[in-house]
């Protein structure tokens, strides 16, 4: 059986609104809300939804870049929720993030060289010597000239800058990887180069991957699982041809409506969304997603949809799935 | 792109504009910048006459020429400036007066940027309480009346070269404090300081190795523009008499001297006067087309 290396439960992300005369909170954006997943050892799970679900603070919380407001992270079997930044300073070695900007990830007053070695250098990683060599070794790795280690990023290109990135975030050998939408920001030709090297990556380097995006298409090529997330929670989640033949959320069909079949025989019915994205500040009643569900039912503007587990590994929250 | 800039220099083409560092940028911008152009000359010849004048005029600063026809000489072969109250050579004093207003100018300028940059690293970075404290006090120090306090300080702390820079670092970090709290409130929030977060960067990393160097290029802006302000403070400290002592020459203490003689002599005043004059308008304008030249957006 797959060890799982992570997972989180619950987990609760809520940003204070301060406001008034003494900066009291007068109101929270529930930016993420009770969400649980896990992803087994060397497995890419993917994160899916539309810009400002969650998906960020999801992926930042879950490495404690920002601490929960609730629920549970387990990294390997330990609660590391509470950990402090010291305790977690040893950890950071085995869980990294790669970022969406390939502009603002990077210190513009700092030699790509240096960007590569500082996790080393904060880690005390080998001798100097030692460090530069990893450095050199890395920037090939990713497909980069070595020689480029005295440039700095505003020399790059959008595509380079993201291989810098990668570099930055797997010289230290890490177990997991947090992927922040890593193509997204690159030109269309780009992106396949920058596909190709992550899920080369994986397989040399035994790496777990959490994929967010938005690009289904993307998703479908790189994931073994998905998840899919609304206004701070996850709908569905489910291993990838399951997910992609057989969505059972609407809001899940609504996301994969969107996307051209390339299979002409399967028909799908296109379902259109409404309206724009609720505010977390004062997400609805109920099921988030009723505002824009074209299967909206009373219940579901009381009671909030459970998850359930629909086959084996296929789990959604939506009340279509218990009537009856 | 880097590939590109290193087949044009292979082929010896000029580089593109893209291809500038951006220290490369901000000269050229700098160049063609007339104002800042102004300052740089008025600041190199101000910097000639006070490192190379003595090696060409050699007459000693501190030495009097005796009897009372010594006194008050017009300008004269043997004083090109003439001589002072004391009978001693104007010019030579006028040399080493500038070193010493210059030094002050520079170590305090720079000490109080530092100074003013810690505080608001720490003030930015940390938010919160620290940033409470630190912020209410850096008002506080605004709005201490400087002169009074100035006064009691020199008497407390005594009078020397020392003193008056610590006395003007004392009441000049403030400004710088508050800039860079201002910058690293914003560079904060960028990812690349997230990225350090995220492969277990200190606070002290983050604050030294990534946000204070985005900094940098405002403070040189703001260091500049403060040597002139610190060189009119060491004047004003020596009008009132707590600045650099007798027999020691400064700028400002030789126009404090001249005062009394105004009507007299009144070029006692106006050598003095004028080089202060030159070289906190130099550094302003040089200072203003950095920042230009930096950012132009750049409120400073
Ligand atoms: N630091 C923050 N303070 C307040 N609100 C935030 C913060 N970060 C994100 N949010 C809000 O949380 C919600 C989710 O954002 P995000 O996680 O970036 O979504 P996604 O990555 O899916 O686009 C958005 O409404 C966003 O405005
Ligand atoms: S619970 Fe109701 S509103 Fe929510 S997705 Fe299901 S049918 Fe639509
Ligand atoms: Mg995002």
């Amino acid at each position: 059986m797959a060890t799982r290396l992570v997972e989180v439960q619950n987990l609760k992300k809520w940003f204070p609104i301060k406001g008034g005369v003494f900066g009291a909170t007068i109101a929270s954006v529930k930016a993420v809300d009770e969400v649980s997943f896990f992803i087994n050892q060397g497995e890419t799970l993917s994160l899916v939804g539309e810009s400002g679900s969650g998906k960020t603070t999801t992926g930042r919380t879950m490495l404690k870049l920002l601490q929960p407001t609730g629920g549970k992270i387990i990294y390997k079997g330990k609660d590391i929720t509470n950990l402090t930044p010291n305790q977690m300073r040893p950890l950071r070695r085995n869980m990294q993030i790669m970022f969406q900007d390939p502009y603002g990830s990077l210190n513009p007053r700092m030699p790509v060289g240096d960007i590569i070695q500082e996790p080393l250098d904060v880690h005390s990683i080998g001798t100097r010597k030692e460090r530069r060599q990893a450095v050199a070794t890395m920037m090939e790795t990713v497909g980069l000239r070595p020689e480029y280690e005295k440039r700095y990023p505003h020399e790059f290109s959008g595509g380079q800058r993201q291989r810098i990135g990668v570099a930055r975030a797997l010289v230290i050998n890490p177990e997991l990887l947090v992927l922040d939408e890593p193509i997204s920001a690159l030109d269309v030709s780009i992106q396949s180069q920058i596909i190709n090297l992550l899920q080369e990556l994986q397989q040399r380097l035994d790496l777990t991957y959490l994929f967010i995006a938005h690009d289904l298409a993307v998703v479908r090529h790189m994931s073994d699982r998905v998840a899919v997330m609304y206004l701070g929670k996850i709908v569905e989640t489910a291993e990838n041809d399951e997910l992609f033949d057989h969505p059972l959320h609407p809001y899940t069909q609504a996301l994969l409506s969107a996307v051209p079949v390339p299979d002409p025989e399967v028909k799908r019915e296109r379902i259109i969304l409404q309206g724009d994205v609720p505010s977390p500040v004062n997400p609805p009643s109920g099921c988030h997603f009723r505002t824009r569900c074209p299967y909206a039912m009373p219940i579901c503007k009381e009671q909030e949809p459970l998850v359930i587990e629909v086959a084996p590994g296929h789990t959604a929250a939506c009340h279509l799935l218990t009537k009856k | 792109m880097a590939e590109k800039a290193i087949e044009a220099k292979k082929k010896g083409q000029k580089k593109s504009s893209e291809d500038y560092t951006y220290v490369g940028m901000v000269f050229h911008r700098l160049t063609r910048h007339k104002l800042a152009m102004v300052g740089a000359f008025m600041l190199i010849f101000i910097l000639l006459f006070v490192f190379v004048g003595p090696l060409i005029w050699r007459a000693n600063p501190n030495t009097q020429i005796e009897g009372l026809g010594g006194l008050f000489n017009p300008a004269s072969r043997a004083h090109p400036l003439g001589t002072d109250d004391y009978g001693r050579d104007v010019l030579a004093r006028m040399f080493f007066g500038g070193r010493i207003s210059l030094f002050i100018g520079f170590i305090s300028a720079i000490s109080s940027t530092l100074v003013g940059a810690l505080v608001g690293l720490v003030a930015g970075y940390y938010g919160g309480w620290s940033d409470n404290i630190l912020m209410r006090f850096t008002d506080a120090m605004l709005s201490i009346p400087t002169f009074p306090l100035l006064i009691a300080l020199a008497s407390v702390l005594g009078k020397g070269v020392w003193q008056i820079i610590l006395v003007i670092v004392v009441f000049g970090w403030m400004t710088d404090a508050r800039l860079v709290r201002g910058l690293v409130l914003s560079l904060k929030e960028q990812e690349y300081v997230e990225a350090a977060r995220a492969i277990g960067a200190s606070a002290n990393r983050i604050m030294w190795r990534h946000l204070f160097p985005n900094t940098l290029a405002v403070l040189i802006v703001s260091t500049t523009i403060g040597i002139g302000g610190a060189i009119i403070y060491e004047a004003s400290i020596s009008f009132l008499g707590f600045g650099v002592q007798a027999p020691f020459a400064s700028w400002g203490n030789m126009l404090q001297n001249a005062q009394q003689f105004i009507w007299n002599s009144p070029r006692l005043i106006i050598y003095p006067g004028l080089a202060i004059f030159m070289t906190v308008l130099g550094f302003n304008f040089f200072g203003d087309g950095l920042r230009d030249a930096i950012d132009p957006k750049l409120k400073l």
